[in-house]
């Protein structure tokens, strides 16, 4: 009786069968007219759904809207935590024109994405520099890399090691250390200083470590072997000697009292404010914050990426576009993409990604920079980025190649390593075994 | 002709009311006078009823539902008959969770229902003084606080430099001062606290409402035979608040198994997974993994992991009744 009540009470209907089935198709191709797409001159209403807390997107929105009058923007802002929940959801019953996106892969093989091939051809993006956009290229599969273009970055963000001028002058560093050996020694002078050399955040749910690991993994590996595994080509595996060799540094910095003790129970948040407080010598994070460091503290914050094991050799670091997609079933596609292309292309707009920003712009390789103030952090995060480009040390972080990966592999695992409760090599394999039950089923 | 029906109808009712005496028509007017009310209280029940089984019967059949299939909560499912409920014996984290949460009742439930049987005896004791007022409503204050808020403020009193801490360091327990939420021994327990602090407040109330019930005479009775204030609380105080500490025990082991905002404020289950509990993994599973059905397969299951716990402690309560 219970069951035929239940079938009775749920209309007997799989779940996701919508009647309209027709207005998703997955790899619809907006037409696009003559010449290359714009927002004409009648009024238009950009539908925006951005992430809370990064003031560049609106300021790109406001400049848009002065540049180009006819267009405004309705936007409406969350956290990325509720953004990537609601992604799936947001861009099939209420598309919007522009929207911040968390992990892609799936939004764009469920077909909830438009494909941008046709725009990146009208309006010459692929004759960027190609690793701009790898890594918002989707193939069937749902593996990134290759494949139709789905998203768009508003500027491409690094990370790397930053920090506190004044106490690292304390330790005796007076330059950003050259090989790893040398910044193992500034770790151990600052502990002897009795400061705190590292509080990075690896509390709750984010696993903070995944920063310094990821670059440490550069730095004694090749970065596109790691960029093949986040984009899980066949028999890719993180498990790797050298991989181990970077858990076994990061494990040496633990053991040796590095990081603070309760790095455990820190958030992001708490990070930042440890910091600019003056109670963490270093910290491993993006160019995102070059901005607001350089307000917090005007000229007490320097930037260097994780030095390479011998001097010259190879080093990384995390590099990923700040992805805004456009709905499937967005009402103004052909806006959207100008308003995107704009963003790479126009002056103003790109002295926003950097001045608001702190990261480097999307676009040419020898389009315009504006003028930055070489004493800030963001002019040293920009020279840093044109070093991983020469070097293509370039690559996704480790925590995007599932959907997942990150809650269930690395962080509990990096927690475990910070309090003793794993080994590196342990850390690998368990991270190793959840990718492959999560690409696997 | 109205005038010539009006007679004739007039003549029909004199006609059936020689008839109204006659137990059959009796019954009958009954009857429909039963029928009319059972109208109108289903008219009254109708509101309400609806509410309940849109928002909650239809929820929960669509949950067990959607564990059948295999849904990313967007495009279309696939049947999978009962692959998900197969996979929540095969995963350690899941099974992990649920030990969590059982290791959570202790705080949620022991030590609220204990703290409070001997509080609340407490306060009977001046019960009439406005001391009494003013400590209830302390102690119950804990309760109509959000628990949102409760999980922040907690955090932040755990911290490394929180309340706690500075608290331990000031009586010369240094070695002790840790950040309680950040280590894998006391992050459990600590969240435990947080749960104990905030229905402690409920449990005292319920239990001091029941002690007001017992007859004074009894207390009377038993100091005549030279009961201490022990035995009075053993024999007499506990005994009769039998029902309201089912009661207790009851909401409390709800609120531990499935316990979900004060975890995902103060620890999302971390460090290590070593604070994750059935809700938080199902939030995962669903907003996060996009496994609406493997979620919707573990809510399923925690529902039925309460009512075989909950339902014993109902069965218990009836027998004392009898």
């Amino acid at each position: 009786m219970l069951v035929g009540a239940l079938a009775v009470l749920t209309a007997c209907s799989s779940p996701g069968s919508t009647p309209d089935e027709t207005s998703s198709n997955p790899t619809t191709e907006p037409t696009v007219a003559e010449g290359a797409p714009s927002c004409g001159t009648d009024p238009v209403t950009l539908k925006a759904y951005f992430e809370t807390g990064f003031p560049m997107a609106g300021d790109l929105t406001e400049e848009f809207t002065k540049q180009f009058p006819n267009v405004t923007f309705d936007t409406r802002e969350d956290q990325f935590a509720v953004l990537t929940q609601n992604a799936p959801r947001v861009l099939a019953d209420d598309p919007p024109d522009l929207m911040r996106l968390p992990q892609m892969s799936e939004l764009a093989t469920d077909g909830l994405l438009l494909n941008l091939d046709s725009y990146a051809e009208a309006f010459g993006w692929d004759q960027w520099p190609a690793s701009q956009l790898e890594q918002m290229r989707v193939d069937d599969a749902g593996r990134r890399g290759d494949g139709p273009l789905y998203a768009m970055g508003l500027n491409f963000s690094m990370t790397g090691v930053f920090y506190n001028k004044e106490l690292a002058a304390q330790i005796g560093m007076t330059e950003a250390p050259a090989t790893l050996a040398e910044l193992d020694g500034y770790l151990q002078a600052a502990k002897d200083a009795g400061l705190t050399p590292v509080a990075q955040f690896n509390g709750g749910a984010t696993g903070g470590f995944a920063f310094p690991l990821q670059a440490l993994m550069a730095s004694y590996g090749d970065p596109a072997e790691i960029s093949a595994w986040i984009y899980q080509q066949p028999g890719a595996t993180i498990d790797t000697p050298s991989n181990l060799k970077a858990a076994e540094h990061l494990q040496s910095w633990v053991t040796s009292g590095y990081f603070a003790e309760d790095v455990n129970s820190l958030d992001y948040a708490m990070m930042m404010s440890r910091f600019i407080g003056g109670e963490s010598v270093f910290i491993f994070d993006g160019d995102w914050e070059s901005g607001n460091l350089d307000t917090q503290m005007p000229g007490n914050v320097g930037f260097f990426l994780m030095p390479p094991v011998d001097e010259g050799g190879s080093f990384g670091a995390m590099s990923a576009p700040l992805t805004y997609g456009i709905s499937a079933n967005a009402a103004n596609p052909d806006c959207a993409a100008f308003f995107l292309d704009w963003v790479a292309t126009n002056e103003q707009a790109r002295t926003i990604a950097v001045q608001i920003g702190g990261s480097h712009p999307m676009g040419p390789a020898d389009a315009f920079m504006p003028d930055v103030d070489p004493n800030t952090v963001t002019a040293q995060t920009l020279v840093a980025g044109a070093a991983i480009g020469e070097q293509n040390g370039a690559m996704d972080f480790i925590a995007n190649a599932t959907g997942s990966i990150y809650a269930k592999g690395w962080t509990p695992n990096l927690q475990k390593l910070m309090a003793g409760e794993q080994d590196p090599a342990g850390l690998l394999a368990a991270v190793q075994a959840e990718y492959e039950t999560e690409i696997g089923g | 002709m109205a005038q010539r029906l009006t007679p004739q109808t007039s003549g029909r009712r004199e006609g059936t009311s020689p008839v109204l005496g006659s137990p059959e028509s009796r019954r009958r007017a009954l009857r429909a006078r039963r029928l009319r009310r059972g109208g109108m209280a289903l008219t009254l029940v109708a509101p309400a009823a609806l509410t309940y089984f849109l928002f909650v019967v239809r929820p929960i059949a669509q949950t067990v539902q959607y564990s059948f299939y295999d849904w990313d909560g967007v495009t279309p499912s696939t049947w999978v008959g009962l692959a998900n409920y197969v996979a929540l014996f095969h995963d350690p984290e899941l099974s992990g969770s649920i030990v969590n949460a059982f290791e959570l009742i202790i705080f949620f439930s022991f030590v609220p229902v204990i703290l409070g049987l001997f509080t609340a005896n407490t306060i009977r004791g001046f019960a009439t003084s406005r001391l009494a007022v003013v400590a209830r409503t302390v102690l119950f204050l804990p309760q109509i606080i959000p628990l949102v808020a409760a999980g922040i403020m907690w955090s932040w009193q755990m911290s490394t430099n929180g309340l706690v801490n500075q608290v331990f360091r000031l009586i010369g327990l240094d070695g002790i001062a840790r950040a309680w939420l950040g280590d894998f021994d006391t992050a459990l327990p600590a969240v435990g606290v947080i749960g104990a602090w905030v229905l402690f407040g409920l449990c005292m109330l319920l239990l001091l409402a029941g002690m007001t019930k017992i007859d004074p005479g009894l207390y009377e009775a038993a100091r005549i035979d030279g009961a201490g204030p022990l035995r009075e609380f053993v024999s007499i105080t506990l005994p009769s608040l039998r029902q309201e500490v089912v009661v207790c025990v009851t909401v409390t082991v709800i609120a531990a198994l499935a316990s979900f905002d004060i975890v995902y404020i103060s620890t999302q289950g971390g460090p290590g997974n070593s604070t994750l509990v059935p809700g938080l993994e199902i939030y995962y599973l669903a907003f996060f993994q996009r496994e609406v059905g493997q979620a919707s397969a573990l809510a399923v299951a925690l529902m039925a992991l309460v009512l075989a716990v909950v339902l014993p402690l109902q069965w218990l309560n009836r027998e004392g009744d009898s």
